[in-house]
Parts: structure tokens; C-alpha cells; sequence
């Protein structure tokens, strides 16, 4: 979900899973300040396909893990920061929200789950972004009385993706392909605390696995050893996000986007829109009665050629009103896909739209996004 | 020279040279870095092209990479197939995956360019 923030001075951090991706044939990439695996052998089209027919697994140990805790009730303490309904999470179910700014852009995005108390204090298990999570941890802790904010740097963190992702799981940890989707719950491995979510970033079902980092590399080898698993890289995780409408932080959303534009009104609960009380609610109550200025959509255009982060969109036959936030192939579509910022009045699907690539004018229309059917978990 | 001679630039584009006719593509390692071709954009025939120039773009599902030309010319056949199977670029780079066909119009031109041994060590160096 992150940005790319790498400064060329400091050296490379590595996760507790990098000599696996080197034994892997994995081509490593700087990203957010770590050397992490781009591709593998397989290449990113057939890295995609396999996250969409079978099981890929992606390290994702460079996000930022944390708890939260406090013997007064956390709820209300962490809304102060976001606009997801942290109160309404039953213990074991995991949100998608933001962290904000004064003036409703968005610092960054997470997902917080509710845990059990633990000796009488309430619990969140917090996961943000890698490019983000010195600021987010730094804000979180300065802005939080009584909370008390714990970092994980002590745990691996995988995603598995596909499918096929709750039959291989649940052959390694028995019963979790009953959870449901953005369920969470604590299990032993071989002595080991694991945190399962049932969760991820790719449209698909599948979960993120938290591991301590004495365990990382025999758990995450047995995963590897599971025949419908392979090593999924950023390349195809970009590609497999972006086909689901995902944001990507530092692109599609950031400091200057808000939660409405962005098309993240889902996020945000009625009671949460009606009473406020985070930061920049008065933009997105003004946001949710008038309507956003501009708003993220779903970009289609004509013919074969891609459309990168940062084409200018016209309107067609006219003037300049947007500006493409993410671009690229996507393989099970078939073709080029994006998604970017426009005009509200130009927002509506099947508007004609003018993508200027390369000094050309390519023609484009609005489309509702995902661009490939997400398959989430919904139960039996 | 010989009948077909293959050059290369430290940019990775080849170009196979036939009398005054220059065949433009890609190297086989420059088609293993970008990964999976997806799309390739092809000047239009006719178009006089400047050495170092951009000539075309090659799209992986990644990135867009501009290729530029290696030497200067009038383009005189594009590679149309590229447009329905551009993962031909990845599967046959110096051969079915070439981009573009120009008359070569300063021929010194290719006396800059890498021969396939020095371009060969040339990428060893890169690893």
C-alpha cells in the first residue's frame, strides 16, 4: 500500500524473509527504505494470474505492526484520529481506516483490529503502512493520553492471497478456513503466537499472518513447500490492487485527498459521519452534504496503450480536469487500466474522457471500479 | 561489415544492420529486465528519426521505457505485429520482436556503437 520513500544514503533494511526471496530468484528493489522482491522468476504476469487462480504469497514484513493499549476504553481514544468506527469492532474483527489530517487530507491508511483484553486493558493490533509508519507511530503516540502504543518489531508479516489461499492455510493452521472475511484470531504454531486475518490487498480471499521473527522463515518455508504456493512480488501486487480499485497510499490518496473524493465514504460509519470528532471532520461532513469538488474513479482507455501515475486527463474534446493517480496493465483484464482524480461533473461512469500520454490524445471513459470481480470470503 | 551485423548501445537497443537498412529492437537483457512486454509504441512510417532520439516506447506491466534511436534515419516499416502480441519482444527480441526498420542516413553513425562482444562484456559488468 506504500510509497516508495527511499533515501539513496541510508542503507537497506531487510525483513526476516530476505534471504528466502534471494534463494527465491527474486529481483530486489529499494521500496520504502527496505530491499524488498519486485519479481521472481515467474514475472509479473504469470505472478498475477497465479495470485488469481491459485495462492501467492507476499512478504509484507516492511508495515508497520503495533498495539494499542489502555485500561480506559481505547474506542474513543483512537477515533480522536480516525473516522472508522473503532467502537462498533466486536473483539476479533479487523477495519480498514485512515489517519487524518486537521484539514481532512490523509496521512495515511491502516487496519486496526480489536483483540481481548489482556490484564484489564483493551487492545488494537494496528497495521500502516511501511513508507509511513515512523510518522504514523511518532503521531499516534504524541497524540494518545493514556494509550499506550507498543511497536512489533519483532514480527514477520505475510500476506496469502488466492483462491486457494484457505486450503493450503488451513492445512498448516487447522480452522481457519471458517473465519470470516476481516475476522482476526490469535493461534499457536508450534508454540509460536500467530495473528491471522482473514484480509489482503489483492481482491482476492485470503489472509495476513503475522509471525514472530524466530518462527518467520520455518513458516513461511512451509507455506513455500505447499504446492499451490509461489513468491509474490510488488510488481504484481501493484498490478492485483490496482485491478481491484485499491488505493495505494502516496498516490491514489494522501495529504491532500480526502476520504470523500477518495471514494472511501464506506469507511465511515453513519454514526461516525453524524457525530465527527476526528480530525478534519468538518471537511468531510461539508464533503458528504455538498459533494466533493473532485472525486477518484475508474479509468478505461480505448486501445492498447497504458496510461502511467501523473497523465493529465482532459475532458473530451476539452480543458484539463484531472490527473491519473495510478496506471498501468492489467493482466486479468486483458488490457490498460487506471484510476485517478476528476471534476465531479465529470465523475459519472461512461463520461468521455481525453487521456494525454505522451503529448497524444488518448481517448478514455469512466468506469466503476473493481475492473476484475473481487472474491472475497462471504461464508458458506 | 558482414551481411548482418549486430550493434548494440549501452542503453540496450540493437540494431541489425543490412546494407543501409537498420533493424531496431531491443536486447535480450533488456527485455529480461523490463519483464512481461504489454504494449510497444511505434513511431509513424516516414518519421525522420535523430540519433538519441526517442524512437518508441515499450511498456511492461511495471513501467514505460523509452527506446531511443540508435541511429539516425527515416523510418521505413514499423513492427505492427507488436500491437496484438507484444510478448513477442520477450520471446524473440532479435528476431520476430523487433520494432522498427529505418534507412540508415549517416552511417559513421554506427561506428559509436557497441559489437555484440564489447556490448556482451558491457552487461557482465552491470550484474
Amino acid at each position: 500500500m506504500a510509497q516508495n520513500s527511499e533515501s539513496p544514503d541510508a542503507p537497506l533494511l531487510r525483513t526476516p524473509l530476505h534471504d528466502l526471496h534471494v534463494a527465491g530468484g527474486a529481483k530486489m528493489v529499494p521500496f520504502a527504505g527496505y530491499d524488498m522482491p519486485v519479481s521472481y522468476p515467474l514475472g509479473v504476469l504469470g505472478e498475477h494470474q497465479h495470485t488469481r487462480t491459485k495462492a501467492g504469497l507476499f512478504d509484507v514484513s516492511h508495515m508497520g505492526q503495533a498495539f494499542l493499549s489502555s485500561q480506559k476504553p481505547i474506542a474513543p481514544q483512537i477515533e480522536a484520529l480516525v473516522p472508522g468506527d473503532v467502537a462498533a469492532l466486536g473483539v476479533g474483527r479487523t477495519r480498514y481506516t485512515q489517519l487524518m489530517y486537521d484539514d481532512g487530507g490523509i496521512r495515511d491508511d491502516l487496519m486496526v483490529t480489536k483483540m481481548a483484553d489482556e490484564e484489564g486493558r483493551e487492545r488494537l493490533f494496528l497495521v500502516v503502512n511501511a513508507a509511513c509508519k515512523e510518522d504514523d507511530f511518532a503521531h499516534i503516540a504524541t497524540s494518545l493520553g493514556d494509550a499506550q502504543l507498543d511497536r512489533l518489531e519483532d514480527r514477520a508479516l505475510v500476506a496469502l492471497q488466492g483462491p486457494e489461499a484457505f486450503a493450503v492455510l488451513d492445512r498448516l493452521i487447522p480452522g481457519v478456513a471458517d473465519m470470516s472475511f476481516m475476522s482476526w484470531q490469535s493461534v499457536d504454531w508450534e508454540g509460536a503466537e500467530l495473528f491471522v486475518t482473514r484480509s489482503g490487498y489483492t481482491g482476492e480471499d485470503g489472509y495476513e499472518i503475522s509471525i514472530p521473527n524466530n518462527v518467520a522463515v520455518r513458516f513461511t518455508e512451509q507455506l513455500l513447500g505447499e504446492a499451490e504456493v509461489e513468491w509474490i512480488g510488488l510488481g504484481a501486487r501493484d498490478s492485483l490492487r490496482l485491478e481491484a480499485g485499491l488505493c495505494l497510499y502516496g498516490h491514489d490518496i494522501d495529504e491532500t485527498t480526502s476520504p470523500i473524493e477518495a471514494g472511501l465514504v464506506w469507511s465511515i460509519s453513519k454514526r461516525r459521519r453524524a457525530e465527527g470528532g476526528f480530525p478534519g471532520a468538518a471537511r468531510i461532513q461539508a464533503e458528504l452534504s455538498d459533494g466533493p469538488a473532485r472525486k477518484r474513479v475508474g479509468i478505461l482507455p480505448d486501445g492498447p496503450a497504458p496510461a502511467r501515475e501523473g497523465t493529465v486527463i482532459h475532458a473530451s474534446g476539452g480543458g484539463e480536469i484531472g490527473m491519473i493517480t495510478s496506471g498501468g496493465f492489467g493482466p486479468s483484464f486483458g488490457g490498460p487500466i487506471a484510476m485517478g482524480y476528476v471534476t465531479a461533473e465529470f465523475a459519472k461512469p461512461g463520461t468521455a474522457l481525453d487521456l494525454i500520454v505522451r503529448g497524444k490524445i488518448r481517448p478514455a471513459k469512466v468506469v466503476p471500479m473493481p475492473f476484475v470481480p473481487a472474491n472475497f470470503y462471504r461464508g458458506k | 561489415m558482414s551481411a548482418s551485423e549486430v550493434k548494440y548501445t549501452e542503453d540496450h537497443e540493437y540494431v541489425r544492420v543490412e546494407g543501409d537498412i537498420a533493424t531496431i529492437g531491443i536486447s535480450v537483457y533488456a527485455q529480461e529486465q523490463l519483464g512481461d512486454v504489454v504494449y510497444v509504441e511505434l513511431p509513424e512510417v516516414g518519421k525522420a528519426l535523430a540519433k538519441g532520439e526517442e524512437a518508441a516506447v515499450v511498456e511492461s506491466v511495471k513501467a514505460a521505457s523509452e527506446i531511443n534511436a540508435p541511429v539516425s534515419g527515416e523510418v521505413i516499416e514499423v513492427n505492427s505485429e507488436l500491437d496484438g502480441t507484444p510478448a513477442t519482444v520477450n520471446e524473440d527480441a532479435l528476431g520476430k520482436g523487433w520494432f522498427i526498420k529505418a534507412r540508415i542516413s549517416d552511417p559513421s553513425e554506427l561506428d559509436d556503437l557497441l559489437s555484440e562482444d564489447a556490448y556482451k562484456s558491457f552487461i557482465e559488468g552491470l550484474d
